[in-house]
């Protein structure tokens, strides 16, 4: 079915209420740490105080012998069962051919910590105060050694090395575009634009930390973990074969409600391999939760890039060319997708929406004594969309041209587009975008705004941002040629039970996302039932058969794909089955609204009665076909979706103070095919608030002589509240996605990719008068205080 | 020792030490698991329950110092035959959460706030809620399901 005619179906594009709603609504969800098991233990983790140390010795004589202590681990057990360290699932070739350096990531330090928060001792007890009190008796004894939290340090000659397998504190230099003829391209050029910016370092702080319980039975030789996770297959792929060395269906991975993800739950962590492991050495279950300091301390952390940027633009303010310099804080060890987060999510989106005919983009990679970097809501393309429409915006400022004006001159208008850095748009309508958000905006309106906040003493600035983004990882070939080490592909099994009602089965995960609403509209829409009739199974790998998992708004494209895969079967079996009944030729049935029908007549059988006959097959070609009605599908996509969006975005400053609010913020988002326009509004309106939150007030600070962590709880780290953030404007323009069934693009990451140089850039706008030339983010009071003073000078 | 509370209408003693929280109690001796615990310095209110009428959050005191109190977890809001309350309702009809975590507590916060400030605006709603962090929905929905939910305590 195309994506044209399944848009069409009853149920598609219908606001349904969600159906996993009323658990949560009512203290019924399962998160980790709500699971009930017998025989359970609570184990604390012991974490480096220190930013980069030598462990000279680890006494725990006393904390043995504390009270209901039952065990604990250190690197020399690690290594002594032949534990592996962390894999990378994603490796990156440096410029001239070698790869990475890729040094081991061990679950238990092997002689040395390297941040803040890394792990030193595992502590299991029976109950979890036990284990607190006996983690407080370990003795470490360090010696401290030099730490260094920033890339621009970590990368100076002589600066302390973190790794002895990565020398300088370089993991790699990549690059990707034609540098001889973006140089070229820069020698006739009207105008040159640079900019310098740093792009400010986020924890993701998914509300429910992160949690782990390992059991094991001796009975079967089974492990089973319970992980707050957003892909369990992948967590247990990558557990099994590259960590512990067991046979994948000895394991089961099960991670039931996750209280958000964000990226941060993509990873095998640590910690989720340590009880795995622990559980069968004690032959007891172990559960561990994280304290939210933990989380701040050890959950992998987002952003954090430092970039010298230049547009080379004609005199007509036409990009010529655009040409990149980015150093890239991996953190102290790589995290599972860490890699690709800086080159591949990154740099092939820095042609966004417009005709710029050749862009090259170099990226260094450095280790840090900081926690791991990774993936976090948009995951690179955040980093790709606020360099360049922070640059664009600046390029028109220097060259009178208003911020809508530089962008209407240069956005892409013919589709299929190829870009200079690999990606090949499939649809899109940049100009519609700009126009319906324009007049969403009122942006008509703002010069009386803008006299209205000057007669309160409040300086009024307008921002905009045209970003894209590349989601529905993603074509498996692609992605292996470009190093990953794992396939992008999705999976997903439609069981339709006797009566017609069906269960699914996915290898999408959601955390938040709503896909026991969404894919269930679309597995109605299709078979023509109750979307009641339809429950959706997610989150186990002893229940679905595979799965690539949840991130990079990949789940309807890829999951809902994989599913409409599988009703393609379930609608070809089935109509061999109408067809016997009704003794006709397949080929010459119809299924339209649940019933299928023979061409050209009045018989009809309803899907309910195909079901029936399928585990019923008394009447029925069982010379021909099997019974039953179950099929399981695979679909690898064959392009990325190129979500595309134009944000508008007005600030209101008090220049006494620095206050910056957000009064409006519209968005007017291309997701192609829109399934549950409820569901997909509340995606925009949460990664709006994650975009406003980088831009006016949160940030992960290292001291940069020590490497502590100075922004350790949300007492320091500034959350995004409830009267932080204003009503937000959607609007949407529709161009479906051609490369898959469904015609849908992804909605999950653009309010966090889009909105952060829209606010940034109305910041500048309103600083303007002032001379405020430029700022990074966070916009907090004291900084825009400062650009002021400093302005002012 | 032994603390005597009421909880969801049920009269309990729990046997526990003397420096329980409450929300320990809650969540390991009652298994009312519905309440949760998102931080460890009071601010993100995803353990926020209801004792003798007032939101407090449950991370933050004793379990003894709510000895002889009456508490109300999020198990105890809808009624007797599984009807959610309109509050609960509110929050589905608005799509007030995402993930579900932090969304007990703003339940029971927005029951506080919509009992004690039944005609909140906009702008005073987002204030009273500042208790409460959300990390998934922007708040606009849950502010949405805080009108809805008021309106319909108030008819």
């Amino acid at each position: 079915m195309g994506s044209n005619d399944f848009s069409k179906l009853p149920y598609i594009g219908e606001s349904i209420l969600r159906k996993e709603d009323e658990r949560f609504l009512t203290g019924a969800g399962e998160y980790t740490d709500d699971v009930q098991l017998n025989n359970l233990t609570h184990t604390v983790f012991v974490r480096s105080p220190h930013a980069h140390a030598a462990i000279k010795s680890i006494n725990t004589q006393s904390a043995l012998a504390a009270p209901g202590v039952l065990a604990i681990y250190v690197g020399e057990d690690v290594a002594h069962d032949k534990i592996n360290g962390l894999p990378c699932g994603w490796l990156i070739t440096n410029i001239d051919g070698t790869p990475m350096n890729e040094p081991p990531h061990p679950i238990l330090a092997q002689g040395k910590v390297r941040y803040v928060g890394d792990h030193v001792a595992m502590v299991i007890a029976e109950t979890l105060e036990e284990a607190r009190n006996a983690a407080e008796l370990v003795e470490v004894d360090y010696d401290v050694l030099p730490a260094v939290a920033d890339v621009r340090d970590s990368m100076k000659e002589g600066a302390p090395l973190i790794h002895d397998q990565a020398a300088g504190n370089h993991c790699y230099k990549w690059a990707i575009g034609d540098k001889a003829a973006v140089d070229e391209a820069f020698k006739s050029a009207a105008h040159v634009t640079k900019i310098d910016i740093t792009n400010n370092r986020l924890i993701p702080n998914a509300l429910e930390p992160r949690a782990a319980i390992g059991c094991y039975s001796r009975a079967s030789d089974e492990y089973t973990l319970y992980v707050s996770n957003q892909n369990p297959h992948v967590e247990r792929l990558l557990l099994t074969a590259f960590v512990m060395g067991l046979p994948e269906h000895k394991v089961r991975v099960i991670a039931p409600d996750v209280g958000g993800g964000f990226g941060s739950k993509i990873y095998l962590y640590a910690e989720d391999v340590c009880v795995t492991w622990a559980a069968k050495k004690l032959n007891r279950n172990i559960k561990w939760v994280a304290d939210r300091n933990e989380a701040f301390l050890s959950d992998a952390h987002g952003r954090d890039h430092v970039t010298h940027a230049e547009m080379a633009l004609d005199k007509d303010g036409k990009f010529l060319a655009f040409k990149v310099n980015t150093d890239a804080n991996l953190g102290a060890y790589l995290s599972t997708f860490s890699t690709a987060i800086p080159t591949i999510l990154y740099a092939t989106l820095l042609a966004g929406q417009y005709e710029t005919p050749q862009v090259y983009v170099e990226v260094d990679a450095w280790f840090t004594n900081t926690a791991p970097v990774d993936a976090y809501r948009g995951a690179g393309r955040p980093e790709a969309t606020y360099l360049l429409e922070r640059i664009v915006s600046r390029a028109g400022w220097e060259l009178g041209l208003a911020q809508d004006e530089i962008r209407k001159r240069n956005f892409i208008k013919n589709f299929p587009y190829q870009t200079p850095v690999a990606l090949q748009y499939d649809t899109g309508d940049f100009v519609q975008l700009m126009a319906k958000s324009q007049v969403l905006a009122d942006v008509d309106g703002f010069a009386a705004r803008r006299a209205e906040s000057e007669k309160k003493g409040l300086l009024r600035g307008i921002g905009y941002s045209s970003y894209i983004e590349a989601c529905g990882l993603a074509p498996s070939n692609l992605a292996g040629a470009l190093g990953a080490r794992a396939g992008l592909f999705e999976c997903g099994e439609v069981r339709v039970h006797p009566t017609g009602s069906v269960t699914v089965f996915t290898g999408s995960h959601s955390h938040g996302q709503g896909h026991e609403t969404t894919f269930a509209q679309v597995v109605a829409a299709r078979l023509g039932i109750p979307v009641e009739n339809v429950d959706i199974v997610h989150g186990d790998t002893g229940r679905v058969p595979f799965g690539m998992g949840t991130y990079g708004s990949r789940s309807i494209s890829v999951g809902g794909a994989a599913i409409m895969k599988a009703i393609d079967k379930i609608e070809a079996k089935a109509k061999k089955i109408a067809a016997h009944l009704m003794e006709a030729s397949d080929t010459d049935i119809d299924f339209e609204n649940g019933e299928f029908s023979v061409r050209g007549t009045d018989k009809k059988v309803p899907f309910a009665q195909i079901a029936l006959t399928a585990y019923v097959p008394h009447n029925y070609p069982l010379d021909k076909l099997e019974p039953g009605l179950n099929e399981t599908a695979f679909y690898d996509p064959t392009n990325f979706t190129f979500p595309s969006g134009t944000y508008i975005c007005e600030v209101e400053i008090n220049p006494k103070s620095g206050e910056t609010r957000v009064d409006s913020f519209t968005a007017v988002d291309d997701f192609g095919t829109i399934i549950n326009p409820m569901i997909v509004e509340g995606q925009v309106h949460g990664g709006i608030a994650q975009g406003i939150g980088q831009a006016l007030m949160e940030n992960c600070v290292y001291d940069r002589e020590t490497g502590q962590l100075l922004t350790g709880s949300f007492m320091d780290y500034t959350m995004p509240r409830a009267d932080d953030l204003p009503n937000f404007k959607l609007g949407y323009h529709s161009t479906p996605c051609t490369t898959n069934p469904l015609g849908t693009k992804g909605c999950g990451e653009a309010g966090a990719i889009g909105s952060p140089p829209a606010v940034i850039n109305a910041v500048l706008d309103a600083l303007a008068p002032l001379g405020v030339k430029d700022f990074d983010m966070p916009a907090t009071p004291l900084r825009v205080w400062e650009a002021i003073q400093l302005a002012r000078v | 020792m032994k603390t005597e509370i009421s909880v969801n209408g049920k009269a309990v003693t729990i046997e526990a030490a003397d420096n329980t929280l409450l929300v320990t109690a809650i969540r390991e001796h009652l298994h009312l698991t519905g309440t949760h615990v998102g931080c460890d310095t009071a601010q993100c209110g995803a353990c926020t329950v209801m004792i003798d009428g007032n939101s407090v959050k449950s991370c933050n005191m004793l379990l003894a110092q709510a000895a002889g109190s009456s508490i109300t977890t999020i198990e105890g809001v809808a009624a007797a035959d599984g009807t959610m309350h309109p509050m609960q309702q509110a929050f589905k009809d608005c799509h007030g959460l995402q993930c579900g975590f932090c969304t007990p507590g703003m339940v029971m916060s927005s029951l506080d706030l919509a009992t004690k400030h039944p005609d909140a605006t906009e702008l005073e709603i987002r204030d009273l809620l500042e208790g409460n962090i959300c990390r998934c929905t922007g708040y606009q929905n849950i502010v949405k399901a805080v009108q809805q939910g008021a309106a319909h305590m108030k008819a």
